[in-house]
């Protein structure tokens, strides 16, 4: 999937890339996609739980060996 | 409306801290506001390390003696083992990149967490507001927390 900008946070564990995507997304355009790269796999859940509370769309996540792609597009 | 989450700290020891902050952080990064309240025990995660109270009475003077507080110095709440549990757990938070808890103290406050402290607690052990860390914005009882637990809809008890 494309996206406007990445964020890194392979080795952090939760609450840790939810907090970072909170300040990442502020520096996106309304409408903009955010890749972010986690290795934890408690993002798989708690991606789509931070979208739904902030009123941003969770637009899906893919899966490798390593790690794990999540994409928000910045709504609010 | 925004989501209201409040937390009552009621333990001091490390792990338990760090759930409390676990929580509260997550909330705040998806936009809730919340109050956490430190009573008891709790107290010691937002005194200062450096002993600053001059508590009056011969037992809140032995009880300060023994129950130092400040973050860096909590116990964890099983396995002890006087304070090597402690250390083996703060060195695994430090391989597995997790904050020690004076840093989720620091971020939390950033972020808009509320820190206040039980009036109660603080007048029984002799605790006085100077001990506290500057960023404990209120000192407060029982009726404020029942009024900010009422308007929000996760109240919890660690």
């Amino acid at each position: 999937m494309k996206a406007n900008a990445t964020l890194d946070t392979l080795g952090l564990y939760c609450p840790m890339p939810i907090v970072k995507t909170g300040q990442k997304i502020k520096d996106l355009k309304m409408g903009e996609v955010l890749e972010v790269i986690s290795d934890d796999e408690g993002i798989k859940e708690d991606m789509p739980a931070w979208c739904r509370q902030t009123g941003n769309e969770f637009l899906g996540i893919e899966e490798s060996e390593e790690e794990y792609r999540v994409y928000v597009k910045r709504l609010k | 409306m925004t989501e209201k989450i409040t937390i009552i700290v009621f333990s001091g020891d490390l792990d338990k801290a760090l759930a409390a902050f676990n929580l509260a952080i997550g909330a705040a990064a998806m936009e809730m506001k919340v109050t956490m309240f430190f009573t008891f025990w709790g107290l010691n995660v937002m005194r200062k390390d450096k002993k600053v109270s001059r508590a009056r009475g011969m037992m809140r003077k032995m009880l300060n003696l023994v129950n130092r507080g400040g973050a860096k110095r909590l116990p964890l709440s099983r396995l002890n083992m006087g304070g090597l549990g402690g250390s083996m757990m703060k060195k695994l938070m430090k391989d597995s990149k997790i904050p020690p808890l004076e840093e989720m103290i620091r971020m939390a406050h950033e972020m808009g967490v509320e820190f206040i402290a039980c009036t109660t607690s603080m007048g029984m052990m002799g605790i006085l507001r100077e001990d506290l860390i500057p960023e404990v914005a209120r000192l407060a009882g029982v009726a404020t927390y029942l009024g900010e637990a009422g308007e929000g809809r996760i109240n919890l008890f660690i």
